[in-house]
């Protein structure tokens, strides 16, 4: 009796996927309509209405299709998907940010090629670079919708009464303003540790400053590794930053959402790294739902002394939508739809604020920040998609995990570098 | 106990009926046993010879199965030190529940269980509710009264210990098990209190009457009729408890990941962060065995004590 709980309990999770084929359906409903399960992450409360209207549009344009929207939070997104994937039954249309992860499942065949669709039937044009995160061997298996680069974004006013008119373009001078920063009683950087991907940003930048594209291809295609010189160098760099204490207390087991955007929408910290939708999710998660405003500034991130990284290197990703192996030709219509230039401009000048891809959509960008991020992505000579995305899945939870071990000061430099290397050695095909 | 008895019984009442039963009965028998037989087949023992079947190799969770690599799994699994540190942190669930939990639950129910008067019923009621609530529910409230900026703990330590800097029990990896360590007693203290409170009201009062007759203070009354008609409450209270603590995860999740750097990471948590998330299915599915074997091994255990005792 008792034992059969034991087992039910462990297996549960293993079963969890077999239920979830049982739940999902499939595309023919019984009214005759197609439906497209569109599965997404911006589960803000000014965000997920920005979908809904998207895909009333696109209902109203064609009546023989239901679409069913499931959002999920960027963490339960994640895992959810992980599951169904296994299950072997993705969403027909769904978030993506492209790369290793996502060749994994392309790999696996649980991804609908659009090569040919987009080649020859779309009506936008998308940048080939950006393209190219959501191809994996020649083949297109889904398309950002918005592209842009990590950097750090700041609170004008709180630099201001530091001295600081102009942002720190170095390291040692970076270091420097946060010193001042603290002294003068404000938090100099808001960081949500307890997701481990936003510090993990922390570390990636730092070395691609120091080693640049070759680095990192020495390391992953090469004949180095990740215990090379750039990468340990970039955990002693992030060291320093750490033992001057620059993040708001309990910030290892604040979320991005919650307390990091919180922080900086709501003027109580003066700096964070993050990508091209930090002031979307500042506004959404700010007291007065208005964020920052005009005292929000963006610049990349500081330049190492004597690293062989550009300045205008720049690591980031998009937020894109792939289609699922079974997804009904529709789903393939809908996507064309969204990457619309129409259909960007509203997205654009929306809520979400994103950095279109569409070309042509990008002259509804307003504000100055994200022109800003939209010309360094085209600046860009080497585009570094995030490690987490960019390496297999179970390295991407290692780097992740590693450099919360050195916020945390329960990990060293090396022991980093060298914990992400054994991963990519076992990971790599 | 009750479970193998009624087995007994019936074993021995079918073999008195076998001589004589027809081959009708016989049908009979097993189509009532079909249901039952199916439903066990495919969510418990599919299930579970898959995952066996699954553990042997290096295997995704997509595509087809190619990569047999063995034992390596296994081998991977015993040499991470991050495996051991979650079988420790079970480890200490296990024994702070057992000692800490368990004999706090027997006291309040000793003294919620004595009288039906109103207050007595209202305590017995609050006690019990963290019990009713889910595990997830629980996390998120006491992820909030945890926060360090905006959390109801920020609040009592500004009002009461204004020098005291309050950072988040959460955030710290030496104080995150210990802070997880209280709601999980706070969450299941009830359920094992009432499993006592019906122990308790199940002693017939005649027993300390005689007792005290016999000149027994409190204390002899309560070791030598109180805990001897408790056992069969304590040993079950025990199963659970033990089996709850292996297999804790919910809450742990819901509470940070397990994290920071893996100091509330149990066995289940493990599984999950470096099977599931990590993509690697056939590792995922080694751990869970493991986890198995560790719940099939103490369960025979448990069972070879009480049937010992019992004999």
């Amino acid at each position: 009796m008792n034992m059969r709980k034991g087992i039910v309990g462990i297996v549960a999770i293993l079963m969890v996927a077999s239920l979830t084929v049982a739940c999902s359906g499939k595309t023919k409903a019984d009214n005759g309509k197609v439906t497209i399960n569109f599965w997404h992450l911006d589960s803000n409360d000014l965000h997920y209405p920005e979908w809904e209207k998207i895909a009333a549009k696109f209902m109203e344009a064609h009546p023989n299709v239901d679409i069913k929207i499931t959002v999920l939070e960027n963490e339960a997104y994640k895992s959810k998907l992980a599951t169904v994937m296994q299950s072997g039954n993705p969403p027909d249309i769904f978030r993506s940010w492209g790369g290793g992860v996502m060749n994994s499942y392309a790999e696996s065949g649980l991804l609908k090629d659009i090569t040919n669709e987009y080649k020859n039937k779309w009506d936008s044009k998308i940048g080939e670079g950006a393209v190219g995160v959501y191809s994996y061997k020649g083949k297109i298996y889904g398309l950002p919708y918005t592209m842009g680069g990590v950097g750090i974004w700041y609170n004008k006013d709180l630099l201001a009464k530091v001295g600081y008119t102009n942002p720190p373009e170095t390291w040692k001078d970076f270091l420097d303003c946060v010193k001042k920063l603290k002294a003068a009683g404000i938090t100099p950087i808001a960081l949500g540790e307890g997701d481990k991907w936003p510090g993990h940003f922390w570390w990636v930048y730092l070395a691609v400053r120091l080693g640049g594209k070759e680095a990192f291809n020495k390391a992953t295609i090469g004949n180095g590794s990740f215990n090379d010189e750039t990468f340990v160098k970039a955990g002693e760099l992030l060291q320093e930053l750490i033992a001057l204490k620059p993040f708001q207390e309990g910030f290892l087991a604040a979320t991005y959402g919650g307390d990091q955007a919180a922080l900086m929408g709501n003027g109580k910290a003066a700096m964070e790294l993050m990508g091209q939708w930090a002031p979307a999710v500042e506004i959404g998660s700010s007291e007065d739902k208005k964020g920052l405003g005009d005292k929000l500034g963006f610049m990349s991130f500081p330049a190492v002394e004597g690293g062989k990284g550009k300045l205008t290197d720049l690591m980031g990703g998009g937020d894109g939508l792939v289609i699922g192996k079974n997804a009904p030709k529709e789903a393939v219509e809908f996507l064309k739809y969204i990457t619309s230039v129409e259909n960007e401009k509203f997205l654009t000048t929306g809520p979400l604020g994103i950095v279109p891809t569409a070309i042509g959509a990008e002259t509804a960008l307003t504000d100055p920040n994200l022109v800003a991020i939209n010309k360094a992505v085209s600046a860009a000579a080497y585009f570094q998609l995030y490690y987490d995305q960019y390496l297999p899945p179970a390295t991407g939870e290692v780097v992740k995990d590693a450099t919360q071990g050195l916020f945390a000061g329960t990990m060293g430099p090396k022991e980093v570098a060298a914990a992400v290397d054994a991963s990519y050695q076992a990971e790599k095909k | 106990m009750d479970v193998t008895t009624l087995a007994v019984t019936a074993k021995k009442g079918s073999s008195d009926h076998k001589a004589k039963a027809t081959n009708r009965e016989r049908a009979l028998f097993y189509a009532l046993l079909l249901p039952a037989f199916l439903l066990v087949t495919m969510f418990i023992i599919y299930p579970v010879v898959n995952t066996v079947f699954y553990s042997f190799y290096d295997w995704n969770g997509f595509g087809p199965l190619k990569n047999f690599v063995g034992l390596k799994n296994l081998r991977t699994l015993l040499r991470d030190p991050l495996f051991w540190n979650a079988l420790r942190n079970n480890g200490i669930v296990i024994g702070f529940s057992i000692f800490v939990q368990l004999p706090i639950a027997f006291l309040l129910a000793i003294l919620v269980s004595k009288s039906s008067s109103r207050p007595t019923i209202f305590f017995r009621t609050v006690f019990f509710l963290p019990y009713i609530l889910s595990e997830i529910i629980t996390g998120v409230i006491w992820r909030f009264i945890y926060h360090p900026q905006f959390g109801l703990l920020q609040q009592v330590f500004a009002k009461l210990a204004p020098d005291y800097s309050y950072t988040g029990f959460l955030a710290d990896p030496k104080t995150v098990f210990i802070a997880i360590l209280f709601v999980v007693f706070w969450k299941y203290f009830g359920f094992h209190m009432i499993l006592y409170v019906a122990g308790l009201q199940g002693i017939p009062p005649e027993y300390y009457e005689a007792a005290l007759i016999d000149g027994a203070n409190p204390v002899q009354a309560f070791v030598y009729v109180t805990l001897p008609f408790m056992k069969n409450a304590i040993q079950m209270s025990l199963f659970f408890c033990i089996i709850g603590s292996l297999q804790v995860f919910d809450i742990i999740w819901s509470m940070g990941q397990g994290g920071p750097v893996h100091a509330a990471e149990t066995a289940v948590v493990y599984l999950y962060k470096f099977g599931i998330k990590s993509s690697k299915m056939g590792f995922g599915s080694m751990v869970a065995i493991v986890i198995f074997v560790i719940c099939l091994a103490f369960n025979v255990l448990y069972q070879r004590v009480i049937n010992k005792e019992e004999r």
